[in-house]
């Protein structure tokens, strides 16, 4: 038994620490796609598909700002206005560490802690590109830092699930969002049609995931659409795929449900979507469609946040 | 007479001689015993050593937020209270003079406020006037006939404490409501244990560590009447954004319990309860750290959000225990302070061995007209305030100040009381590169459960930073020391 608030602010710490690292791996990503000569680079906006993935679009665009790389990079990364900013999610992920500071292994408080405040110094450094990059580095430590402390100290025990639970979800979301932004380039007609720039983008697809290299381990052949699809919504030995999060998030529900002796809506529905992306092959994917198919992923995910939040009383 | 109490001071010569005692090297230079290996610990340590560690503290102290929020100071969201490497130590027999002058201080206290909400007897035999009680507003009506768990309305007390010479303990404030600090006892020792291991080794420092232990044992024995089967404990703050939030989350911590704020509790048929994962827990024993007007919306302040409805029906039910109780600060006044000396031989029946500060309640005519003439010599203060705000030092004020002080005085000379100006004893303090004596108080906790009253030997020493400032308090750049009683 715990406090509600407690568990809350642990999935929300855990959420908040994986978006900026979502957000950092899609800057990283875009800014590694716009370093491709024009000539084959064509008049795509990587920093307004950036925005899309990352679920600012609309924000952005209210603040009449030109979707450049600096000032995207300003809006995803430093804007406090931004509440999904890289700078917002920490500030917040601390903000719900220090609520519950007690429920935390010192080694977790301090990666959250530390990081919170070494946000200002990096800032304060300025930003040309190099140190734009360095900054997205750091940002994936401190979400390994964070991460890792909790797997490797925390008691498994509620703390430690609810701390999961957050960081799948917001996993899953992060995963089939980027997916949809770009569904178009994986759509198995597109393939044909496809040159170069093609290729540049699938490979950004892959590493705004981090899973370039896994692709390639997986599937011993060049980068085909619908195989990245299956890679990232389908294989559960990839960590970042849908199926892997819903493998996870079953399990940690499902000892929720075990340690308090009842479960309900939630390990059903999580438990439902699992075994549904178990059954599916690319094919049925694609024949569905697969913006649909993310579109109702998406809210699905979303839905079952919110049951669990009902179940356990989160406020 | 001139509403002058205790140790008459004769026109308002500091109390001590003009020269401020010197903890460690006494009023003569020489080396006092207890301070014998950490003078010459000090003495063979290089500053750029010192330098060095204290940079190490900071970030230690940054890292595991140890913080402070400053009210007002909008820039400055947290900060640290600045920790003086320099131990202060107290010996063995020097604390335990103390120590027995804080029990009888604490017990009397408990036994006052007991006494105000019941029977009233002090009031009854003349002791301190009817009118300093009943229009107060630090007294609350609403605890009239109230059983307290244990009879102890006060669990925890912060005293502070002030020396002059070797010999004399003065208490300068009671803190009976919320004291705050105690983790900075702890958290102290801890970073000496970090950055001089060889030190400590040197010294036989009696431990601090098992305060938790204490105050978890008190707060266990004094389970209300009606209480569950086991008794759950909770620690109440008012939230992250208090400036004290990082204390109410150790504590917590320490103790094994949970933290929770107003919006975690809900009352059911006058049954406390706390939101869980799994429903309703019923919860017995609130260590709470949000002040009376703010604990329960039904009862005192209506627009408190930090509260929880229904909370002090509770109390009055006898199924939660509130620590310390609500009513408590009544004893923290100043003008109650100046009878203090009555009110332990009225409830102890002995003489008290702690001083108080001779004290002048401007609400007297005589003492007023005294006070008015001599500002420049007198510390004023409001009867109510603490952190050091809203007092005049006379000694440090210009004209001016003095000036727009007697106007407010003689508005409302009921709010004020005036001491003089103490000569409070030095320590030596690490600042700038060099080591120098700065002014000091000790904050002692004083746990009492139901089974009789406990003193972890040890407390918040705070520091006056800058040169022959007395304010002490980290809200106006005091700092704090580790604080050491050697073994006997």
């Amino acid at each position: 038994m715990m406090l509600a608030s407690t568990a809350n602010d642990l999935f929300w710490m855990s959420r908040y620490v994986e978006r900026a690292e979502s957000i950092a791996r899609i800057l990283g990503a875009a800014r590694r796609i716009s370093d491709v000569p024009q000539v084959i680079g064509g008049e795509t906006n990587e920093w307004t598909s950036a925005l899309a993935a990352a679920g600012q679009l609309h924000a952005f665009t209210a603040t009449g700002r030109a979707p450049d790389e600096e000032s995207v990079f300003a809006y995803l990364a430093f804007d406090e206005a931004n509440p999904s900013s890289i700078k917002s999610c920490v500030a917040m992920a601390r903000q719900n560490a220090r609520s519950v500071r007690p429920a935390l292994t010192t080694e977790t408080w301090e990666a959250i802690n530390s990081a919170y405040l070494e946000f200002r110094d990096i800032e304060r450094a300025g930003g040309s590109r190099r140190q734009r990059q360095d900054f997205l580095r750091w940002v994936l430590d401190v979400s390994l830092r964070v991460s890792g402390t909790a797997f490797r100290n925390m008691l498994r025990d509620e703390r430690y699930w609810f701390t999961r639970l957050g960081f799948y979800i917001e996993r899953a979301d992060n995963t089939a969002r980027i997916l949809d932004v770009k569904y178009h380039l994986l759509l198995p007609e597109h393939a044909d049609i496809g040159g170069s720039l093609d290729y540049y983008q699938w490979a950004a697809i892959l590493r705004s995931v981090s899973a370039l290299t896994a692709y390639h381990w997986v599937y011993r052949q060049a980068l085909k659409p619908w195989l990245i699809a299956d890679l990232l919504i389908l294989r559960e030995e990839m960590p970042r795929s849908l199926a892997s999060c819903y493998d996870n998030i079953t399990t940690f529900l499902d000892e929720l449900a075990l340690a308090y002796g009842r479960q309900g809506p939630a390990q059903r529905a999580a438990r439902a979507t699992h075994s549904r992306l178990a059954n599916t092959r690319t094919d049925d994917v694609f024949k569905q469609g697969l913006h649909e198919f993310l579109s109702d992923f998406l809210a699905e995910n979303n839905r079952l946040g919110t049951a669990i939040a009902e179940q356990y009383n989160l406020i | 007479m001139a509403g002058v109490m205790g140790k008459t001071a004769k026109g308002s010569e500091p109390i001590g001689s003009g020269k401020p005692f010197d903890e460690m090297n006494g009023f003569d230079g020489e080396c006092r015993e207890a301070y014998r290996a950490l003078k010459d610990w000090l003495e063979e340590t290089p500053t750029d050593l010192l330098d060095q560690r204290k940079l190490e503290a900071e970030a230690l102290f940054r890292r595991s937020g140890i913080t402070f929020a400053v009210y007002g100071d909008k820039d400055a969201e947290e900060r640290l209270i600045p920790y003086d490497l320099i131990p202060r130590v107290l010996s063995g027999a020097e604390w335990n003079r103390l120590s027995e002058g804080l029990t009888q201080r604490v017990q009397a206290i408990n036994a006052l406020i007991v006494d105000l909400y019941s029977k009233a007897e002090i009031l009854k035999a003349g002791i301190i006037p009817e009118e300093l009680i009943y229009a107060n507003p630090a007294f609350r009506p609403e605890m009239i006939g109230i059983a307290i768990p244990g009879n102890v309305p006060v669990p925890i007390a912060g005293i502070d404490i002030v020396r002059v010479d070797a010999d004399d303990f003065y208490v300068l404030e009671d803190n009976a409501r919320t004291p705050s600090g105690v983790s900075y006892m702890l958290d102290n020792r801890e970073v000496t244990h970090l950055l001089f291991p060889d030190l400590l080794g040197r010294n036989r420092v009696q431990p601090v560590e098992r305060y938790a232990d204490e105050l978890l044992a008190v707060l266990e024995s004094l389970k209300p009447v009606n209480s569950s089967g086991d008794t759950t404990i909770v620690v109440l703050t008012p939230g992250s954004y208090n400036s004290a939030f990082y204390e109410h989350s150790f504590l917590a911590d320490k103790l094994g319990v949970e933290l929770v704020e107003g919006r975690d509790l809900f009352v059911r048929d006058d049954i406390l309860y706390m939101r869980t994962t799994q429903g309703p827990k019923r919860v017995d024993v609130v260590y709470r750290r949000v002040d009376d007007d703010f604990l329960d919306p039904l009862t005192f302040r209506p627009d408190s959000m930090l509260g929880v409805p229904g909370l002090f029906s509770c109390y009055r039910a006898g199924t939660v225990t509130l620590a310390n109780a609500v009513g408590t600060g009544i004893s923290d006044d100043k003008a109650i302070y100046s009878y203090m000396p009555e009110i332990v031989r009225f409830y102890t029946g002995a003489d008290p061995l702690l001083h108080n500060v001779p004290t002048w309640r401007c609400r007297e005519p005589e003492a007023l007209a005294y006070v008015l003439d001599h500002l420049g010599e007198l510390v004023v203060k409001e009867v109510h305030g603490s952190g050091g705000y809203g007092m005049l030092v006379g000694p440090a004020s210009t004209q001016a100040e003095r000036a727009a002080f007697s106007e407010k005085l003689k508005k409302q000379p009921d709010n004020f009381i005036a001491q003089p100006t103490l000569a409070l004893s030095t320590c030596p303090t690490y600042v700038d590169g060099c080591i120098a004596p700065r002014h000091v108080d000790l904050r002692p906790f004083v746990l009492t459960g139901a089974s009789g009253t406990r003193i972890v030997p040890g407390g918040l020493t705070r520091v006056a930073l800058r040169e022959g400032s007395l304010v002490v308090n980290s809200s106006q750049g005091g700092g704090t020391k580790d604080t050491w009683v050697l073994e006997e």
